[in-house]
């Protein structure tokens, strides 16, 4: 029961918020968003599950209850952790809060609208990790869309309503595409599953497969799914070339949706390979594409970086090192080893954390300066001393400096990598995506040396002050959430090893 | 035991309540015309559609519709799928009644609204119920004529006025076309009672080519034709659909949301009956009459020119008005499928989509009642901005639209999901063409619900509003549909069973 009582206090609270006078709001979001912290906290203490929820393994604080029998398949509600789910639900429970904290400052309109929509998008990605029937996944999935299409659409800057519709038809058409592919493969599977249930779903199609559908053998069919899921959890990721939608909605996102985009949303499309791609499918199917896919990762981390590269924006900035950041998942997962699966995973965690802290540095370099252009600021260290020092230690996160979470994920997923035995070029592949790092610092240092460091100018007419403490707290939080992964990552790690384990040894040499 | 044995009759309770509820109306009127109490007129209205609605879901979970009562020779029928729209009937009536409280506070006629409401659901039940070709028609004209004058009924606006005219003349074509194609049929087969017909077929595709009406085949097949003509229009489907956008424009908004929903239901229960049990496509196939070519195409054409037109719109009562033509279209995806192994599945999936549908459709014209309530105007430009000052109502609204273009979190999710799977299920190549109409469809719908959805969410409004009244009716029955809405989706199961088993037994 405690996930249902996890999810069904956010979605009161959600409600309650948003019906709130816009004066209480914040204040009201912010104590009701701590519910979630601590039930997700306890959780994380009383976590007694092992083994993957797909393969086999024990689920902590799993329920299941039948909820639609139509024709031949059970839909049923079906929730449970194991070690892959449940860092994503704490990271998502903390950011929320963090984020509503930090919305206090910019988000001076219709105020309980945005806390209550913060609140219902958190309750729906809590979803997404938890469910473990197909259905239910999707609805919580798809729910989670709506409210960002209206958090960009009406907060958002000068271009939001391009940049709302964009990622609302990106992410849309990619979810149908993967909900037809999967059903394909239910479909395919015929007898051998009688409800939307992953692990029986996962269970049969590494269990001798699907027959066949429409005229296309099972094996074919199943590369065919696997191509298309790819495909539809690649716009989400955003692996180049699908990451277009990205830096239209993050530069145009009110900062703390923006935190939410990055921080959760994103890993919504890596947790969703990971589960479906990856763990459901036989090793054969990932090693037909185990070259393309680990050159789009290179791709993604190499391009991505070059983009960051170009920008004179500071969010746009941010947003690009995303594409640069997923593409290390992409890597970590087709390298197929325990640490580059469980690296992958890490990164998620890690780069949720990292990302979250550098837009609300940016977002309040921003409500000072009331610009994000790196050629209109320098100076600031002088004026504003305390967020600037958070904005560059983030930034030495996101270099992968030794004991900040950022340094073990990519040591992780680069050690992982190397060595796959499954994956052929592992070294070349490797070697190619580590370059990224030194075009990572390259931007980022070049980038703070403008705007940070020097004599104080700004080109805009505003006054700027030290930052008030509510805006600051949150990401000192972050900020040791993120040394304390760094210092001691088995923290996660022991039970995403766990969890990742059964995936390679299901999947066998490649 | 039962202690008191009650008559057969008593099965058609629910439709009675609501023709009981229309005679109380006029009654209460007729004791002091002058003095119109609108709270009592609207309570009794809403206080008798709830009463049947309770009277056919407690029917409906007590097992009164299986295995179903044939009353008058039967004539009439209370099975399963009859009282599932039973409840769909009086859903939408006591919806609308409830909120037609606010939307009619000017009006003149109180009474006589309310028992015309009365009396067109009665007619929309009892078409539920019909089992027989003349009664199928007096149903069909007990709904329909109230609902002319239902439409017409603001008076004093020309609109209203025009398209009541367009709504009868159309009506009356469609009737006669119907009417015509019953005589064929009787001509052909010598009985208007469903069954009866059902068996003279299954006679001749057993005994081939020379059975005593083998010769009317030809006949039987235009009669048949002239039929799906005739429900075509009550269901507002393609090729009698260009009055909905016209009706529904011009009328009140509670009975556009009447017509839309409701009257559309009952067109498709006569329409899932007489195919079912008249002309059942095995029977039909052996004598040379496929109908199921005749809905696959109508099913296509339907969501296609509803949906393309309504992408078109400016206005939005025009654009919800084709929304429904293109549900229509989905809704037809349960005949067009019944040739199948897995045809009562797809049955049954519009039969779900119906009432879903009814719901959210009733709730998004409510929201244009309240809109027109309000006198913001008719067009997207002038929802503008919205949801700044009704939050709530804009919400209800969100959720109707994205339920009604079929994404998750909402009921119409599942109804179009089932609709896409059962009809992949059926196997032929017609009806994968048919599933890929419907996705393809509901891809382009989101296209012009979103577009609403950003009116009311994301853009500006272009004239400074004072604050928006909030009246209570009209919020009651808004928020009632939205919850419903959301709701039915983790309630999906016992809808999903009833129409299963309605749909099975019909097709059995």
């Amino acid at each position: 029961m405690m996930i249902e009582t996890l999810l069904a206090v956010t979605f009161v609270g959600a409600f309650a918020t948003f019906l709130a006078p816009d004066r209480v709001a914040g204040k009201l979001a912010f104590l009701i968003s701590l519910v979630p912290v601590a039930l997700s906290l306890v959780m994380f203490g009383a976590f007694d599950g092992s083994g993957n929820a797909l393969l086999e393994g024990t689920l902590a604080f799993e329920s299941r209850a039948e909820w639609i029998t139509v024709g031949e398949y059970t839909i049923s509600w079906f929730v449970g952790l194991d070690g892959i789910s449940l860092p994503l639900v704490v990271l998502t429970t903390i950011l929320t809060t963090l984020a509503i904290v930090s919305s206090w400052t910019p988000i001076d309109e219709r105020e309980s609208q945005f806390y209550g929509l913060m609140l219902f998008i958190e309750a729906n990605l809590i979803g997404v990790f938890v469910a473990l029937d197909f259905f239910l996944w999707f609805i919580f999935w798809e729910a989670v869309l709506i409210p960002m299409y209206l958090l960009i659409g009406v907060w958002g800057g000068p271009r939001r309503k391009y940049a709302a519709i964009k990622f609302f038809v990106y992410t849309n058409v990619a979810s149908l595409v993967m909900f037809g592919a999967f059903i394909a493969l239910v479909f395919g599977l015929g007898d051998a599953v009688g409800s939307f249930a992953l692990p029986e779903i996962a269970d049969a199609t590494l269990d001798g497969g699907p027959d066949g559908l429409f005229g296309l053998d099972g094996a074919s069919l199943l590369s065919v799914v696997f191509v298309a899921m790819f495909l539809g959890f690649a716009v989400k990721v955003p692996i180049v070339p699908f990451h277009t939608w990205l830096p239209d909605a993050h530069v145009e996102a009110p900062t703390p949706a923006s935190v939410l985009l990055a921080g959760v949303l994103l890993k919504m499309g890596t947790y969703a390979l990971l589960r479906f791609n990856f763990t459901m499918f036989p090793s054969e199917v990932l090693a037909q594409f185990a070259i393309p896919i680990a050159a789009i990762a290179v791709i993604s981390v190499i391009y991505g970086a070059m983009l960051a590269l170009a920008q004179t924006d500071l969010k746009r900035i941010v947003a690009y090192s995303s594409v640069s950041s997923m593409g290390y998942v992409i890597l970590g997962l087709i390298a197929y080893t325990q640490f580059g699966v469980g690296g992958a995973t890490f990164q998620m965690v890690s780069h949720g954390l990292i990302s979250g802290l550098m837009f609300m540095a940016v977002g309040v370099v921003y409500n000072a300066t009331h610009t994000r252009m790196v050629t209109d600021i320098s100076g600031l260290a002088d004026r504003m001393p305390i967020a600037v020092g958070i904005l560059i230690a983030g930034a030495f996160g996101y270099m992968g400096l030794p004991l900040m979470s950022g340094f073990a994920a990519e040591y992780f997923i680069f050690f992982g990598a190397f060595g796959s035995p499954s994956l052929p070029y592992a070294p070349l592949f490797t070697a190619l995506a580590m370059f990224g790092i030194v075009v990572v610092a390259g931007y980022l240092l070049f980038a703070l040396q403008r705007t940070v460091f020097g004599p104080y100018r700004l080109e805009t007419d505003y006054e700027v002050g030290r930052a008030p403490i509510h805006d600051v707290a949150p990401m000192f939080v972050l900020l040791g959430l993120i040394v304390a992964l760094g210092v001691a990552p088995e923290l996660i790690f022991e039970m995403i090893r766990d969890a990742v384990t059964p995936v390679i040894e299901n999947g066998g040499e490649l | 035991m039962a202690l008191v044995e009650l008559p057969d009759w008593a099965a058609l309770a629910p439709v009675l309540a609501l023709a009981a509820t229309a005679l109380v109306i006029f009654v209460v009127d007729g004791i002091d015309p002058r003095r119109t109490d609108r709270q009592l007129l609207a309570g009794l209205a809403a206080g008798g559609s709830l009463f049947a609605l309770a009277l056919a879901v407690w029917f409906s979970l007590a097992g009164v519709g299986d295995p179903g009562f044939e009353l008058f020779g039967g004539q009439l029928v209370v099975d399963e799928m009859a009282l599932f729209f039973v409840v769909v009937v009086a859903v939408v009536t006591a919806l609308i009644s409830i909120a037609s409280y606010d939307y009619m506070t000017e009006h003149a006629y109180q009474a006589e609204y309310y028992s015309l409401v009365l009396l067109a659901a009665t007619g929309m039940a009892t078409m539920a119920t019909a089992n027989s070709l003349v009664t199928i028609f007096i149903a069909l004209e007990l709904a329909s004529l109230p609902s002319y004058a239902l439409v017409a009924i603001l008076k004093e606006n020309r609109g209203s006025v025009e398209a009541g005219l367009k709504y009868f003349l159309i009506g009356a074509l469609s009737s006669a076309i119907f009417v015509y194609g019953v005589s064929l049929i009787y001509g052909a087969t010598g009985h208007l009672q469903l069954g009866a017909i059902a068996d003279v077929i299954a006679g001749e595709a057993e005994a081939g080519a020379g059975h005593a009406i083998a010769e009317f085949d030809g006949m039987l097949g235009l009669g048949v034709l002239m039929v799906i003509g005739g429900l075509a229009f009550k269901t507002a489907s393609v090729p009698f659909h260009f009055w909905a956008p016209d009706a529904y424009e011009g009328a009140p908004a509670p009975i556009s949301a009447f017509l839309s929903s409701a009257s559309k239901a009952a067109g498709f229960v006569i329409a899932f009956r007489i195919f079912t049990e008249a002309f059942p496509i095995d029977a039909m196939v052996g004598i040379g009459v496929d109908w199921t070519v005749a809905f696959v195409v109508l099913a296509i054409v339907t969501m296609t020119v509803g949906n393309f037109a309504a992408a078109t719109q400016e206005n939005v009562k025009r654009m919800l008005a084709y929304s429904s033509v293109g549900h229509a279209g989905y809704a037809l995806i349960g005949l067009a499928g019944l040739s199948g192994a897995n045809g009562e599945f797809v049955l049954a999936a519009a039969m779900m989509h119906l009432l879903v549908y009814g719901f959210m459709n009733t709730g998004a014209f409510l929201f244009v009642a309240l809109a027109e309530h309000w006198g913001v105007g008719r067009t997207f430009a002038d929802y503008n901005g919205l949801a700044s000052r009704a939050p709530m109502a804009s919400v209800a609204m969100t959720v109707f639209l994205f339920s009604l273009a079929g994404i998750p979190p909402f009921g119409g999710f599942f109804s179009k999901y089932f609709l896409f799977v059962g009809a992949i299920g059926v196997g032929s190549t017609a009806m994968l063409v048919v599933a890929a109409a419907l996705v393809v469809n509901s891809a382009l719908s989101l296209y012009y619900y979103s577009r609403l959805v950003k009116a009311l969410w994301i853009e500006e409004p272009t004239i400074e509003r004072a604050t928006l009244t909030k009246p209570t009716g009209i919020y009651a029955a808004i928020v009632v549909a939205a919850v419903m809405t959301v709701v039915i989706l983790p309630g999906f199961g016992p809808v999903a069973d009833a129409a299963t088993a309605a749909a099975a037994a019909l097709v059995a």
